[in-house]
């Protein structure tokens, strides 16, 4: 027992242990919300969904993909950058781990409780446009071409309301670290329910407009519909990722469905409270508490994704240039001021 | 070791591991694949044609107005954070800076967006 205590103190031993442990979450969850999707999609449409693979409910189906995809054949076109084409896969789904460094599943359970912590998660997490519109040029390919243009245009647009809209919730907070930030929403918060200690979730204290817009933002980062212009199927074949096939194809739906859930932890983190309930011990429960949260929100984006039909490009971009940043710069303002006078 | 170091070695072997992945994933693919390219799999897919022109072919770009854009609201961006911590100690002041800044701010893009660079009929 104290051999492991004292090999837990060592740096780098407790290095590896977050590494895999993160990395486990990471896959194992993205496993769970895409045959979510699949199933969720499928009950929405009155279809059944998958079924025969692993016995009941077909509870193996990505499992089964994710074998089908290792054993297709590894196609580079011809005419294509090679290098370029070859890394941006690796690229898309650096950022995506990189993020995970930061999302707090419990006060204890947290890889590294950055000071940065918020502004590392959205500086790092954009880094993944770089793989997209890596992969885009580097096909070769008029679609791919189209697809990464769109991709950039369309994050760096929505970039920025995400950016203004949680630099709203560091003014109330006070603090970029996301484990300070659980904490002001905790029992120690401004604003509590009068006559208990039960802290209010940002959304439910002024937040409300800022976690709309963020919302909105992390499905266009995600390229998810309707935001999902630069894989448009009915215009551009695949988009950014028509040439890619087999196991980097893999990787580029890893990275997404990770990116979910990065995204649904950074939401739940900003906004919702985080692992903290009220009346349940964030140290026992907290990890459940956050992945119920980050479910809900999984399932919402879900959802949108079955109702909404994809905007058009120039309807996306006025969306976010006329509407949104005006919106977030307005609301950073109004939580100022109300942070001063208060 | 300060824990500064500790911080950004944690970042940066998660970076690493993200890149790791993905070479661990291509080399286990790598055993099981076939591999057995011909001319015509290896040709730029167009909807089953053969490619016409180059792939890098020249497209209008319209999208360089909002990387300008960007620039400017991203540089206020990281404005924003700093003062958006320390605005409880800065108080009143501070607030009435930035109210300045980024009226200036939205003032240019209402500019822009009166210019019409956000209309796309040509």
């Amino acid at each position: 027992m104290t051999l492991a205590i004292a090999l837990f103190d060592n740096f780098w031993v407790l290095l590896t242990v977050k590494l895999l442990a993160v990395v486990l979450v990471l896959i194992g969850f993205s496993l769970v919300i895409i045959y979510a999707e699949l199933k969720i999609m499928a009950h929405m449409q009155a279809r059944i969904g998958p079924w025969f693979a692993g016995g009941r409910y077909g509870w193996a189906q990505p499992l089964a993909d994710a074998l089908k995809f290792l054993q297709k054949e590894d196609l580079v076109p011809l005419e294509a950058d090679s290098p370029v084409f070859r890394i941006a896969p690796a690229v898309s789904l650096m950022s995506t781990v990189a993020v995970f460094v930061i999302v707090p599943f419990s006060p204890t359970l947290i890889a590294e409780d950055l000071d940065l912590g918020v502004f590392y998660a959205l500086a790092v997490g954009s880094i993944g446009t770089l793989g997209v519109l890596m992969a885009g040029w580097s096909s070769a390919n008029k679609y791919s071409l189209m697809g990464g243009l769109r991709a950039a245009a369309q994050l760096i647009a929505y970039e920025l309301p995400m950016v203004l809209a949680a630099a709203a919730v560091v003014v109330q907070a006070g603090t970029m670290s996301m484990a300070g930030i659980v904490d002001a929403q905790g029992p120690d918060a401004l604003f509590t329910i009068p006559g208990t200690d039960i802290g209010l979730p940002f959304v439910m204290v002024g937040q409300i407009v800022a976690f709309v817009i963020f919302m909105i933002a992390a499905l266009a980062e995600l390229s998810r519909i309707p935001f999902d212009m630069p894989i448009a199927e009915s215009e551009l074949v695949f988009g950014y990722l028509t040439e890619y096939s087999g196991i980097r194809f893999t990787m580029f739906f890893l990275a997404e469905y990770a990116g979910m859930f990065a995204m649904s932890a950074i939401a739940t983190t900003l906004f919702l409270g985080g692992w903290y309930f009220p009346g349940l011990n964030p140290s026992v429960f907290g990890p459940a508490v956050m992945m119920a949260k980050v479910s809900l929100l999984v399932f919402v984006m879900i959802w949108v994704r079955v109702t909404w039909p994809r905007l058009r490009e120039d309807q996306l971009q006025s969306a976010a240039w006329r509407y949104l940043i005006p919106l977030a710069l307005g609301n950073i303002l109004v939580t100022a001021v109300l942070k001063v006078v208060l | 070791m300060t824990q500064y170091f500790q911080d950004y070695i944690t970042v940066a072997v998660f970076a690493a591991f993200g890149v790791l992945l993905v070479l661990i994933a291509v080399g286990a693919s790598a055993l099981l694949r076939p591999k057995n390219p011909t001319p015509a799999k290896s040709a730029s897919y167009e909807c089953g044609m053969d490619p016409v022109g180059g792939g890098w072919s020249q497209t209008q770009v319209r999208f360089y107005i909002y990387g300008l854009l960007f620039l400017i609201f991203d540089v206020e961006a990281v404005f924003i954070f700093p003062w958006a911590v320390r605005l409880e100690q800065l108080g009143g002041f501070a607030l009435v800076e930035m109210a300045i800044f980024i009226a200036i701010l939205l003032g240019g893009l209402a500019y822009a967006v009166r210019k019409g660079v956000l209309r796309w009929e040509s």
